[in-house]
């Protein structure tokens, strides 16, 4: 259960969104757009959904309008976090060559701007963790990621509804905050229970007009969050299944898979954890410069295993295998937890609705393979 | 605050062509701060780059003790190798580096070491044997083991030579497919050579590079000859386009070939060598 | 010394000049380039001169007459890289429906005098006649991949363009899914990217105009159009139509029902 530091009155909300403007922040929300909801700026609590929830199924996201005041009744859009702190694609730096001095070049850095975003779930934020370890935590750290961190500002909303796609309990992610916000709400007809994480958090809380809440509606906003937890339908089979996948590499499974999979990459796009890249070069066509760019890359493309001639990963089956077994094992060696936090996105955004915790649970199923033979 | 995604200017000080489609460059970083800080260990490897083409990542042929000219080996193969094929001494390209886990030459002391490499697995070794040669009597027998399929693809014909000539020191060349008189070595399989090779497998140090079925194949032959499983180094190859390990392409189950790599022990990787997808 | 400029032609077969636009359109682009390659011949430019040796030559369109395949077989002769631009001259284009029919039965419906027209009975891509080294997809191309590709060429690399689905591209550029918000026989997971997620960015699916992808699972795909209620010869439909001499989208058509789309 949260501190709550008191509550927001519903109108008196926008008084959070003019103290972040006031702080120099540009403020993103979840606004309706293109049939989802996704995060744009917003300058008052009237651009934000109020009512409207989604339909997630496996392959499925539609929207619905309910005669609700609640602007966070929907959990999640096509994106979390990702693509603000993660460019989907960005210049890494430009070469010149320049008469009499040879090649120079020069680093292309993102503007650091400050960012506020509110209505972050609880599995977007851990997925953000997870990215401020690969990105942050190893030797080289990545100068561009961190610009972008640094910038942001996260106010959390504890979810109160699940979709039919979210097994954030199973992953032990939400469906409530527990950390990596400044702010935290807990949405109720009446306004907002507000909890703060960080410094920031504490500074901005103390600028709202927050009033005591009354008797009950805690109570009542523990309740909700508890249920969205209990209401889930999907789960994973374990928290840690690097063994028991690293024993299935065999499985026929993988195979049946593979004739249903796309290979589309639409799943390791809309997945909070994914941070696989390319690397492109893109020559001027009349001047003596090039970029040298990265974007969004996907285990499920055939450059993404290319080495001199050969695709490693040739097939589909073995595609698959790569992107489940490192999600949901490697990720346990790499940086000690499942790079899952059971959003549900790759469930809802696969244009056939493959669902991977109905394929780990059929993977699991089968028994381990019998040899540590070797296919040379 | 220095951006490790950026190369360094570097001229090509020299290019050989060391077969047809195997060629040198001799690189040396432009700007001399650069080339004075610049270290580097056998086995690692440079991102080199070829404006308007892109990077790839080569290892370093040249000897550790002269790290102001970096020879980098290469066959043209892929559209940045086959454009980096056409540059001529005096050119500028970009370099950064060096990358990843090098071979184990210090762990490996008062040991005979066996190098056993197929085609251009050559290349990621010879610093290490330069490095070996250079402090002969740190190091008991070296065997220096190398298959190429045609008599044609082997390079450095001359440098097998005068190792052999070296003392404690074997050199056995092999070739799938040879003409008949003017091929001196064996003409068969490598791997039909670790019989003749000279070492104690129970105090070795074997370092591997080469086509994974080679590798394969020659880990199950030392094995049977009673090496330990730690005791065998392999330099695997996989897409590295970051060398940071943040692009992700080049991970080998739970490594990254960049950074954990490209050395690895084959007791740590014996899971997966030789399998389909990793 | 100044490397020799690249010696380019820009030739035209049947189409509906469309891709070569891609050129025209780029403006002030086109005269910075023009200062670096020599358009020896390019018809809509100017330069008139098809019979030259050229460094590149791009081709627009698809053989349909006995005389654009003598023609191709003399530009492949004089050209050291050979590019077919756009879906017709890569997978034979609209025109390229009438080998799924008969093509004669539809000339003599259409023109009263069938003898005075030299159409073969098919349209033929390319690739089917001559040694293409690279394919230009889109209908129209991508004039950001073809001034790409002269850059490259220009420095003497061996040009190549993404295979991958265009999903990544719609997700890189934020353009949410039609499939998925609104059932959409979208063919955006079959389709290579490279036309920047044009048709989805406006909540348009995708209909394949830049061919198929690396590795198209057409079989699946067709399967969840069948899920969305779209029956055997719309599923057909979807992928006879751009690029329908394409051998992924032809089989995935034919197995789909075959009736390739009527005029």
């Amino acid at each position: 259960m949260g501190t709550y530091l008191g509550l927001l009155q519903r109108r008196h909300a926008d008084t959070l969104i003019q103290r972040l403007r006031g702080a120099g922040y540009h403020v993103l929300g979840p606004v309706v757009q293109d049939g989802t909801i996704r995060y744009a700026p917003v300058d008052g609590f009237d651009r934000l959904p109020a009512g409207w929830v989604e339909q997630q199924a496996p392959g499925h996201y539609r929207l619905q309008k309910r005669d609700s005041p609640r602007c966070f009744s929907w959990t999640l859009g096509p994106q979390g976090l990702k693509p603000l702190t993660f460019a989907p694609e960005e210049p890494l730096w430009t070469v010149e060559r320049r008469h009499g001095h040879g090649l120079e070049f020069h680093s292309h850095f993102p503007e650091t701007k400050k960012q506020a975003v509110l209505g972050v779930r609880a599995c977007d934020l851990a997925a953000l963790a997870l990215q401020d370890r690969h990105f942050l935590g190893g030797p080289h750290p990545d100068e561009r990621y961190r610009r972008r961190r640094e910038g942001l500002l996260l106010i959390a909303v504890h979810c109160h509804r699940a979709a039919p796609t979210c097994f954030c309990a199973s992953t032990g992610d939400g469906p409530r905050a527990h950390h990596g916000f400044d702010l935290a709400l807990s949405e109720l007809d009446e306004g907002y229970l507000v909890e703060a994480g960080s410094e920031a958090g504490h500074a901005l809380a103390a600028a709202l007009p927050l009033i005591p809440p009354q008797p009950g509606q805690q109570a009542r906003a523990e309740r909700e969050i508890r249920h969205a937890g209990e209401a889930q339908e999907r789960r994973l089979p374990g928290r840690d299944l690097m063994t028991a996948l690293r024993a299935r590499r065999d499985a026929a499974h993988w195979e049946e898979i593979g004739r249903r999979c796309l290979a589309c990459g639409n799943c390791t796009s809309v997945c909070p954890t994914c941070f696989c890249h390319c690397h492109q070069e893109r020559p001027h066509p009349t001047e003596d410069r090039s970029s040298h760019y990265r974007q969004w890359d996907s285990c499920f493309t055939s450059g993404h295993s290319y080495i001199h001639g050969i695709v490693i990963r040739e097939d589909t089956a073995l595609r698959y295998r790569q992107w489940l077994s490192h999600k949901l094992g490697e990720w346990h060696a790499q940086y000690g937890r499942s790079g899952c936090v059971g959003c549900g996105r790759c469930i809802t955004w696969c244009p056939v609705g493959i669902d991977l915790t109905h394929e780990t649970a059929a993977l699991l199923a089968a028994p381990p393979d019998d040899s540590e033979a070797c296919d040379a | 605050m220095r951006d490790p995604y950026l190369p360094h200017a570097a001229r090509v000080v020299e290019r050989r062509q060391e077969s047809p489609t195997i060629f040198t460059l001799r690189l040396e970083l432009k700007d001399p701060a650069e080339r004075e800080s610049y270290l580097f260990h056998p086995g690692q490897f440079n991102m080199v780059y070829l404006p308007g083409a892109g990077e790839v990542p080569i290892s370093i042929v040249s000897d550790p003790q002269d790290p102001h000219l970096l020879d980098h080996t290469i066959r043209a193969v892929g559209r940045v190798t086959q454009g980096l094929s056409a540059l001529r001494a005096g050119d500028q390209i970009g370099l950064r580096g060096p990358y990843g886990r090098g071979w184990p030459l210090s762990e490996c002391q008062g040991q005979d070491i066996v190098v056993l490499t197929g085609g251009l697995g050559c290349a990621p070794v010879v610093g290490a044997i330069r490095y070996i040669l250079r402090r002969r009597h740190h190091y008991g027998r070296l065997v220096i083991l190398q298959g190429v399929k045609h008599a044609d693809d082997l390079i450095w014909r001359g440098s097998y030579q005068a190792w052999a000539a070296q003392p404690e020191t074997q050199v056995l060349l092999a070739a799938d497919q040879a003409p008949a008189g003017e091929w001196p070595w064996y003409t068969g399989r490598v791997l039909d050579l670790i019989d003749q090779a000279k070492f104690d497998p129970h105090n070795c140090t074997v370092m591997m590079c080469g086509p994974e079925p080679m590798m394969w194949a020659g880990v199950a032959a030392l094995i049977e000859r009673g090496v330990a499983t730690d005791a065998i180094w392999l330099s695997m190859e996989r897409n590295m386009q970051c060398a940071l390990g943040h692009c992700g392409h080049c991970q080998y189950g739970a490594e990254f070939v960049c950074r954990h790599g490209p050395v690895f022990c084959y007791h740590d990787i014996r899971d997966r060598l030789g399998r389909r997808g990793f | 010394m100044e490397p020799r400029k690249l010696r380019v032609a820009v030739h035209k077969f049947a189409s509906c000049d469309g891709c070569q636009l891609a050129f025209l359109n780029a403006g002030e682009a086109l005269l910075a380039l023009s200062e670096r390659v020599d358009f020896v011949h390019f018809a809509e430019l100017g330069p008139m001169d098809p019979e030259a040796e050229v460094d590149v030559a791009f081709i627009e369109g698809s053989v349909c007459t006995r005389e654009e395949g003598d023609r191709l077989q003399r530009i492949r002769a004089r050209s050291r890289f050979l590019i077919s631009l756009g879906a017709c001259a890569t997978a034979g284009g609209l025109q390229a429906l009438r080998n799924l029919a008969d093509g004669e039965a539809w000339l003599n419906e259409i023109y009263p005098r069938r003898e005075y027209l030299d159409a073969l009975a098919t349209a033929t891509p390319l690739s089917e006649e001559v040694t293409v080294d690279l394919a230009i997809w889109g209908c129209p191309v991508n004039g950001e991949q073809v001034f790409q590709v002269i850059a490259e060429l220009e420095r003497g690399l061996t040009p190549r363009l993404p295979d991958d689905p265009l999903c990544l591209e719609c997700k890189r550029r934020g353009a949410v899914c039609t499939l998925v918000t609104q059932g959409r026989p979208c063919l955006g997971p079959v389709t290579r990217g490279g036309c920047g997620a044009l048709c989805p960015r406006f909540g348009r699916d995708c209909y394949g105009c830049f061919g198929p992808s690396e590795h198209p699972n057409t079989e699946a795909l067709g399967r969840r159009f069948e899920g969305l209620g779209l029956i055997d010869a719309a599923i057909a439909r979807r992928f006879l139509f751009i690029n329908s001499a394409a051998p992924a989208f032809r089989e995935a058509g034919l197995r789909w029902g075959g009736r390739p789309a009527c005029p």
